[in-house]
């Protein structure tokens, strides 16, 4: 029997309807009752019946963050066969994700990729018949959050992260050194600096999960990604989109990647507008990279925004264009309606078989059209969130926060005069955390770190 | 032509470190046991530094020394000084290294060997293994002998097609100038086993009255000497020690060597084996950490019956005229006479991949395989696997299960279990950083741990066995008792604690003695005097009552990350485990499990290449084919 608690959102992430938060494992009913409370006051879900449905409101300390209708089902009866408990509840992506992270503070760890579906099988609860089907599900989850883990990551954060490892393992291997050659390697005076470079290790750590908290870390929503040839006006719609007094918080800047995103919010819904205009150029070699590179951001998106100049003919890039979005979730554009147009919106849909709506991006016009349009894909699920994606993001914040704490046990371990060996036992859990949002496993990088850096041996 | 055929339970090829505990343990588990060397004058041989134990390498002494083997006893019959080091800090990571006499090293060993009933030593060169239908039937000699036999243990050391080199000069001839075993490898090979070349070196050994010590730091020995073997009487150990000496390289020194990096044989491609990361030459050290002003050097007698020392950090493979000019450089050493040349050496060994964690071979069935030969260096790190070699060759005679330690149960399983599955390119060493458990496996609990399993196998006799039951009987009841008694803040407990700078404790709130100990400032000896009703306890059952509440917290989370370790590693998996049949496995997996063939899933997930992905695909697999049977 597994021994830890997990959680993660089981339903698909919608703007309005309802969502839920499973969690399951030996302590399901404790974290539970952590973050429940009843209407009744006092009323502990530990307590109650199994199967049975309680109403009241989940709270993050003193803060409420929704109100709830809870399931309870004890083990074997239930999906995984543990102990498990369902959070219904209807506030939409933000709330059901505060909610996860409000369970994962009160001691769940978020499920692994195909967690439950794995946990379901190996306690009997899915027919022998569906094994090979489980084990392509695992196999396909965690290959999916592996590609997004990292590219996920906002860059400046990425090297951020990585220096942090970096002095984290400079600290532990220095140690090291000197346990394993005590006559050649001095730990004098070694704590004070390790505790000063984890204070500034900390703080920046704490900025990191501040940022998280507003949203900023991480890269969230769908995927959509603006094509369409140079001067069709995919950056003007991309201002636009972005400039509206809904569209709102951060530009990223990926270091990784030569295109410029920005994250919006229409109707509710989380965007991530990828621009690829940066990439354009008269010259025609560079304009054929910037294509293909504009052809790898298509290949990856949840959603296509291709952006038509209607005052001109289509053209062989258009063409390309046109049949590369085939099996694509895609909208087309058809941009300067405010000029005469050489197409019509009714050929342009005949042609590409996708949504066509006439915009102005000069005169914004056909904006509101566009917004209802991507709002009824998603309601609709043409389009979607990637749950994957989703949850990697709170993961990546777990490992983040568990990095924190484990620093901080290092300090008090310091503060405690506690002998130096016992302080990389913490060091490398939060080396591992930290490893783990850049995707990096540990392995033999201690000892490699230990003989590169110090000259030991007789 | 006639030859001599003679048939034993088991053939030990090699007496060096892990060649004697093999034989030891083969014989003492009442096996007809025949042991094989070069040179029956160098018998367990010291040909590097003239010490046993240091860090990590020390917990190993002591493990050995639990479950049965020779080791511990031997060094303490023959040291000459002794160290714990790492005394100030934690208790996981003390170490105990002792400097030998190396000449009584080799005699007491061969001594113990000679006096062991069922075990016969003789002079010889294995040169084939014979094996029929993948089954060990016995080992030729290259005299034409053949010795037919259940099990054989390999442990030929840095012997085989040995090649020792310094500048120039290259001769084809095993540590300390023995004849090498040129035979072997080719039969190996035959027999389908991978070979690879490592390279390994050692200083030049002087003559003391050459040396000026007036201008080097003396190096004592500890003031209490403790053993290594928990059968040792500790008062037994008490005597007079030597010291060693610390000096230290010049920049003249490292002028030399690098105006003389040309005729190095490790720069000028001469030498093809990989050597160690951390046992670099001095020249080496030079180049890598250029910016280095000095280096330490460590002089170290090689017993009480020559001036010989040994140049602890001043391993070279430079010609003999730059050993000269650039030893002359160290402080001390200005009119040094060198009474044997520093030389790299390098040789044959296996890829240790190919074995079980029993050490056995995959694909031989009865052939074992232990020591330096497996990629490992040091003393240490061989005998302790000549020890499980040995056993395991035993149990399989004997038909009984084998012994496999795992990574949360000592060093030892550390040390074969990184042997056995991850990919090393350099002779491995152990380190303390490599025990993700290592607040559990400190060296001072060894017994504790150990003991149990070497009575269980045989090579723990009875009395020992009763002693070490008693020794944790008393502990757990003295920490039991610890547990359940409060103190309150009378005046005796206020003024104990102000005495060492510790807080007060509230009227009424009283603490157990169990949680006072924890505090930084205090220890189970200083609260002796605040518990009037304390029994009498061995001095090492208290030391193991202080430790274990004192660090109560961390081992206790250490605990739990074993439990959740050991669940993978209960789940064996067979040998014929068709990984090919698992289709949720990625390609890169498939192929590496079905190459190392893992005992456990544990040992699977730790196999480079597998994912955490796979490993739950394997589980699921597993569970189908339970259901489908």
């Amino acid at each position: 029997m597994e021994q830890r608690t997990i959680a993660a959102i089981a339903t698909a992430m919608s703007p309005g309807g309802i969502s839920v938060i499973r969690i399951s494992g030996p302590e399901a009913f404790e974290v539970a009752d952590r973050v429940f409370r009843s209407k009744k006051a006092g009323k502990r879900l530990c307590e109650q019946e199994t199967h049975t449905i309680h109403y009241g409101y989940i709270f993050r300390n003193e803060e409420m963050i929704d109100e709830v209708l809870v399931l309870l089902m004890r083990g074997p009866k239930s999906y995984t066969a543990e102990d498990t408990v369902e959070i219904d509840c209807h506030g939409g992506v933000l709330v059901t994700k505060r909610i996860l992270e409000t369970v994962l503070e009160n001691g769940a760890s978020p499920a692994d990729p195909g967690e439950f579906t794995k946990r379901a099988f190996l306690n009997g609860r899915i027919d022998l018949s569906r094994a090979e089907a489980v084990m392509d599900l695992i196999q396909a989850k965690n290959e999916f959050a592996r590609k997004n883990a990292v590219s996920q990551l906002n860059g400046k954060l990425y090297f951020k992260i990585k220096d942090f490892r970096d002095m984290i393992l400079d600290g532990a291997a220095q140690i090291e050194a000197a346990l394993d050659d005590p006559e050649q390697i001095s730990l004098e005076g070694f704590c004070e600096k390790l505790d000063q470079d984890l204070d500034g290790i900390c703080i920046g750590l704490d900025e990191m999960l501040a940022d998280a908290d507003n949203g900023r870390m991480l890269a969230e929503g769908i995927r959509t990604v603006i094509l369409g040839r140079p001067n069709a006006g995919k950056s003007s719609l991309l201002n636009l989109l972005a400039g509206q007094e809904r569209a709102i918080v951060t530009e990223i800047a990926g270091t990784t990647r030569d295109t410029l995103e920005e994250q919006i919010l229409l109707g509710g819904i989380g965007f991530r507008l990828v621009d690829t205009a940066g990439i354009r150029s008269t010259e025609d070699i560079v304009e054929k990279i910037g294509v293909s590179k504009a052809m790898e951001q298509a290949e990856n998106a949840d959603l296509i925004l291709y952006v038509v100049d209607g005052s001109m003919p289509l053209d062989e890039n258009d063409e390309q264009i046109i049949g590369m979005i085939q099996d694509k979730k895609a909208v087309v554009l058809l941009n300067k309606s405010d000029l005469p147009l050489y197409i019509s919106e009714e050929e342009l849909k005949e042609k590409t078989g996708k949504k066509v709506i006439t915009v102005s991006a000069k005169e914004f016009t056909g904006f509101k059209r566009l917004e209802n349009v991507l709002c009824e894909m998603f309601l609709h699920r043409e389009v979607q969130y990637n749950d994957e994606v989703w949850i990697t993001n709170i993961r990546q914040k777990e490992n983040l926060r568990h990095a924190r704490e484990s620093l901080q046990l290092v300090r008090e371990s310091i503060s405690q005069n506690m002998p130096e060996d016992f302080l990389t036992i913490d060091l490398m859990n939060a080396y591992m955390e930290l490893g783990y949002i850049l995707g990096e496993e540990v392995e033999d990088d201690m000892v490699d770190r230990v003989f590169s850096k110090f000259c030991m041996g007789k | 032509m006639p030859v001599v055929e003679e048939y034993y339970d088991v053939v030990v090829v090699g007496a060096g470190h892990a060649g004697c505990e093999a034989a030891l343990a083969c014989a003492r588990m009442g096996l007809e046991t025949i042991m094989f060397t070069v040179s029956v004058d160098s018998i367990a041989l010291m040909p590097c530094n003239p010490n046993i134990g240091g860090s990590s390498k020390g917990h190993l002494v002591r493990e050995i020394d639990a479950l049965g083997g020779e080791m511990g006893k031997n060094i303490d019959k023959t040291f000459i000084q002794s160290k714990m080091l790492n005394a100030s800090k934690g208790p996981a990571v003390y170490s105990l290294r002792a400097q030998a006499d190396k000449q009584d090293y080799t005699r007491e060993m061969r001594r113990t060997l000679e006096n062991t009933e069922g075990l016969h030593v003789r002079q010889g060169e294995a040169a084939e293994i014979i094996v029929e239908g993948g089954k060990l039937q016995g080992i030729k000699m290259a005299s034409g002998a053949i010795y037919r036999c259940k099990a054989a243990v390999l442990a030929a050391g840095t012997y085989l097609r040995a090649r020792c080199i310094y500048g120039e000069v290259s001769q084809n001839t095993g540590p300390n100038g023995l004849q090498a075993a040129v035979y072997l490898t080719e039969s190996l090979q035959k027999n389908g086993v991978k070979m690879r070349r490592f390279k390994t070196g050692t200083p030049a050994r002087v003559d003391k009255r050459s040396l000026d010590f007036t201008k080097m730091e003396e190096q004592f020995g500890d003031e209490r000497i403790v053993p290594f073997s928990f059968a040792t009487d500790p008062e037994s150990v008490q005597k007079d020690q030597v010291s060693c000496w610390l000096t230290y390289t010049t920049p003249e020194t490292h002028q030399i060597i690098r105006n003389n990096l040309d005729r190095s044989p490790l720069f000028s491609g001469a030498i093809e084996g990989t050597g160690p990361r951390y046992c670099p030459s001095i020249e080496d050290k030079v180049v890598k950490f250029a910016d280095k002003e000095r280096h330490q050097v460590f002089i170290e007698p090689e017993g009480l019956y020559t001036n010989e020392m040994y140049l602890g950090g001043l391993s070279s493979s430079l010609p003999e005229d730059v050993q000269y000019e650039m030893y002359r450089t160290v402080k001390g050493l200005e009119n040094v006479r060198i009474v044997r040349n520093a030389y790299a050496i390098e040789y044959d060994c296996i890829d240790a991949l190919q074995l079980n964690p029993t050490l056995e071979f995959k694909n031989i069935t009865g052939l074992y395989s232990a020591g330096q030969i497996n990629g490992s260096s040091g003393y240490e790190e061989a005998a302790a696997q000549g020890l499980i070699a040995g056993i395991n060759a035993a149990l399989s005679i004997q038909n009984k299960d084998r012994l496999v330690l795992d990574r949360s149960q000592a060093y030892i399983g550390v040390l074969i279990d990184d042997l056995v599955t991850k990919e090393t390119h350099e002779p491995y060493r152990m380190m303390t950083s490599r025990a993700e458990y290592r607040l559990l496996l400190r060296q001072d609990n060894a017994d504790m741990r150990l003991t149990e399993i070497g009575y269980r196998v045989g090579l723990i006799d009875e009395d020992r066995y009763q002693k070490y039951l008693t020794k944790k009987e008393i502990i757990q009841r003295e920490m039991d008792r610890l547990r359940q008694i409060h103190v309150g803040g009378s005046e005796t407990v206020q003024n104990f604690l102000e005495k060492h700078n510790s807080t007060l404790l509230n009227n009424g709130s009283g603490m157990t003695l169990a949680e006072l100990l924890k505090r930084p400032e205090l220890n189970y000896f200083l609260l002796a005097e605040i518990d009037p009703v304390r029994p009498v306890i061995p001095r090492d059952a208290a030391e193991q009552v202080n430790i274990n509440l004192k660090y109560e917290g961390y081992i206790n989370r250490q605990m739990k990350q074993v439990e959740q370790f050991k669940k993978l590693e209960n789940r064996r998996l067979s040998s014929g485990f068709d990984y090919t049949a698992v289709k949720g496995l990625r390609k890169e997996a498939v192929q590496k499990l079905e190459a190392f063939k893992p005992a456990s899933i544990g040992q699977a997930s730790r196999i480079s290449g597998v994912s955490p992905a796979d490993i739950s695909v394997l589980l699921v697999y597993l569970e189908q084919k339970r259901r489908e049977a």
